[in-house]
């Protein structure tokens, strides 16, 4: 057991390590989970949610998400909201993929009538989507236009037919953040990035299939409000991508930026090199939220040009348009992103700089930003099981303020992909995964070894927990029938 | 061996030891490890191509992390799957001159079994020191 002698229990879901845990810490760390989840928990992520404690102008708490595990910097699960004025950005709380996130697809088509054609659609995803490592995207741009993309975001899609408005007003902010300014990336990020649009990547990035069982809706009101129940044993695709090798550069150049800078310029001591930062207020901070937001657009971009291919498939293989096959978006969720978001604090409202890596965005109802058809059931939050498990949605609720509206964003790992691979065999795992009914593709069975189920912690405790923390209230479980994996 | 897989300190992530008597092999060693995590078959991989390579840096922590970084971004920017033939390290005005010749081909996916990704070097755990021995580095990527 890894659990520090200082960690105190503040509720059932709630554990809180105070600031005379180490030294510098400016507020408590807190963690989300159940008794069973924080007894297995890393020593990573008690060691790595205090050090955000540490970084200038942290408000109330550094958060951990019950799916959190060692990551660099920041645990992945972490959260942290920054005055402005006063504090920092810092690339370590955001990753390497920035808005990395998922996406939930819905059809009216039933188990039913998918099932004989399933080998066929996930080949056809397989071929159409480009996966793995190396992959380069179907649409072919220009370094100039790359640079237009990153900037514009989804509407860059809307204006080149790869999207509707609908689309875009069922993505975060939507699918650009303003501000976002090409002449703060390097060279090297844009020749990285710019020929990999409409490109999945590897790891834990994936497109799948998965069908809503009747037994398996949890609040029939918003799974109804969420378009979730339209038919029974309804299939829905849900992916999860990110802004691939041009926001890994992103964060590489400004993560050396800022250590070049931080101490001798701006006197910023820190206990970990990985959270590298500078005040939000210079030039480095503005030049970095700016780029940042670049990474952000591609990865809307890149996720809904995949969702175009998608929309192609399924139309193809069920000779009707698109529209007709109901693929409609339930909606984008963003989780590596930092974001300037208005929160209650000490009783009033404040806008602060909320850092979020591995985590997603998860607000109530009746908070501003969301769409029209969500302002009375929160906001719908996409969580991604492990391919074997199946998938959760729910909804933010009124209750997370505490934790500036955010929630987990997936299982989180227990295994690391090098004992997974001791363990697991590719071929043998997808073998077994067809018997059990899930089809799936992969570039790479050394890769779909790293992603066995068995690797992850368990996602019905993980929604589980955020539901009682008052964080996100579970409304389906999705079950996966088809996977493409890179 | 010159270098280890550690699942010790990283689980979402690759983390290894390498090391080495010299520094030219520590980082001939330390690319080994990373391309290793992308491709199964490394030993597969054709001397198509080369690519000369010189970057600077203040001091060997620093050469490091960017000459492994220098790899990742040519398998997004080109996919090239590279490793260095020749390496020499010098010391110069700025610290240190890393001059290498890369070899390599593109991916090819019916002959190279790739695996997952590497995003970039982390400076999680992250370490060059000189040893009794010569050279030790651990490196945590992520992926």
């Amino acid at each position: 057991m890894n659990v520090p002698a200082a960690l105190k229990r503040i509720s059932d879901t709630l554990w809180e390590l105070p600031m005379s845990y180490k030294e510098g810490m400016l507020v408590p760390a807190r963690i989300v989970a159940s008794e069973k989840l924080i007894n297995e928990m890393d020593a990573g992520v008690f060691e790595q949610v205090s050090n955000v404690a540490t970084l200038p102008g942290i408000q109330r708490y550094a958060y951990c998400m019950p799916d959190g595990h060692w990551g660099y910097g920041f645990p992945i699960g972490g959260v942290a909201a920054m005055d402005p004025r006063s504090g920092v950005i810092s690339p370590g709380g955001i990753g390497f993929d920035i808005n990395c996130g998922m996406r939930l697809v819905l059809t009216n088509l039933t188990a039913e009538q998918v099932q004989p054609k399933l080998h066929q659609l996930v080949d056809r995803l397989f071929a159409r989507i480009p996966t793995g490592v190396g992959c380069h995207g179907f649409v072919k741009l220009k370094q100039d236009d790359f640079r237009t993309v990153v900037q514009q975001g989804s509407r860059w899609c809307l204006k080149n037919g790869f999207a509707t408005q609908e689309d875009l007003d069922m993505t975060e902010e939507g699918g650009c953040f303003p501000g976002a300014d090409a002449t703060h990336i390097s060279e090297k990020a844009v020749e990285r990035g710019y020929n990999q649009l409409g490109t999945l990547g590897s790891g834990n990035h994936y497109c799948e299939i998965q069908v809503v069982q009747p037994q398996n809706i949890m609040d029939r009101e918003l799974a109804d409000a969420f378009g979730l129940t339209t038919v029974p044993n309804q299939v829905v695709i849900m992916f999860h991508c990110g802004s691939r090798g041009f926001g890994h550069q992103v964060a590489t150049d400004y993560l050396k930026l800022f250590l070049s800078v931080m101490e001798r310029k701006y006197g910023i001591k820190i206990v970990d090199r990985e959270l590298a930062c500078a005040p939000f207020h210079s030039p480095e901070g503005q030049a970095y939220f700016s780029a940042m937001k670049c990474a952000v657009n591609m990865a809307f971009a890149n996720r809904q040009v995949i969702l175009h291919r998608i929309r192609e498939v399924f139309s193809d293989v069920f000779h009707a348009a698109p529209d007709e096959l109901g693929l409609r978006m339930v909606y984008d969720v963003a989780h590596n992103t930092a974001k300037l978001e208005r929160h209650l604090i000490n009783g009033s409202r404040k806008e602060l700089l909320v850092h979020r890596k591995g985590s997603t965005r998860a607000f109530g109802p009746g908070l501003p930003g969301l769409p029209e058809c969500y302002r009375k059931t929160g906001q719908p939050v996409i969580i991604g099981g492990s391919m074997e498990t199946g998938s959760y949605l729910l909804a933010g609720m009124s209750t997370g303020g505490d934790a500036w509206f955010t929630t987990a964003h997936g299982s989180g790992r227990t295994m690391s992909r090098h004992e997974a691979k001791k363990n697991f065999r590719g071929d043998k795992l997808q073998r077994e995964m067809e018997q059990r009914g899930i089809y799936v593709r992969t570039d790479s069975f050394g890769g779909l070894a790293e992603e066995a189920g068995a690797a992850y912690k368990n996602i019905d405790e993980v929604v589980e927990a955020t539901e009682l923390a008052g964080l996100s209230k579970r409304v389906a479980r999705l079950v996966p029938i088809g996977n493409i994996k890179g | 061996m010159p270098f280890e897989y550690r699942s010790d300190i990283a689980h979402a992530d690759v983390a290894f030891d390498a090391w080495a008597p010299t520094l030219e092999e520590l980082f001939r060693d330390a690319a080994r490890a990373t391309m290793e995590v992308m491709v199964e078959n490394l030993d597969q991989v054709r001397p198509a191509q080369t690519l000369e390579l010189k970057l600077e840096q203040e001091n060997e922590e620093m050469l490091l992390f960017d000459f492994l970084n220098e790899l990742i971004f040519y398998k997004d920017a080109r996919r090239l799957i590279l490793l260095p033939a020749d390496i020499e390290i010098s010391p110069s005005d700025g610290g240190l001159t890393v001059r290498a010749t890369l070899s390599g081909e593109e991916i090819a996916p019916t002959r190279h079994e790739m695996r997952t990704d590497v995003k970039a070097v982390t400076f999680l755990r992250y370490k060059v020191e000189q040893v009794p021995q010569g050279w030790r580095a651990t490196v945590v990527l992520d992926v």
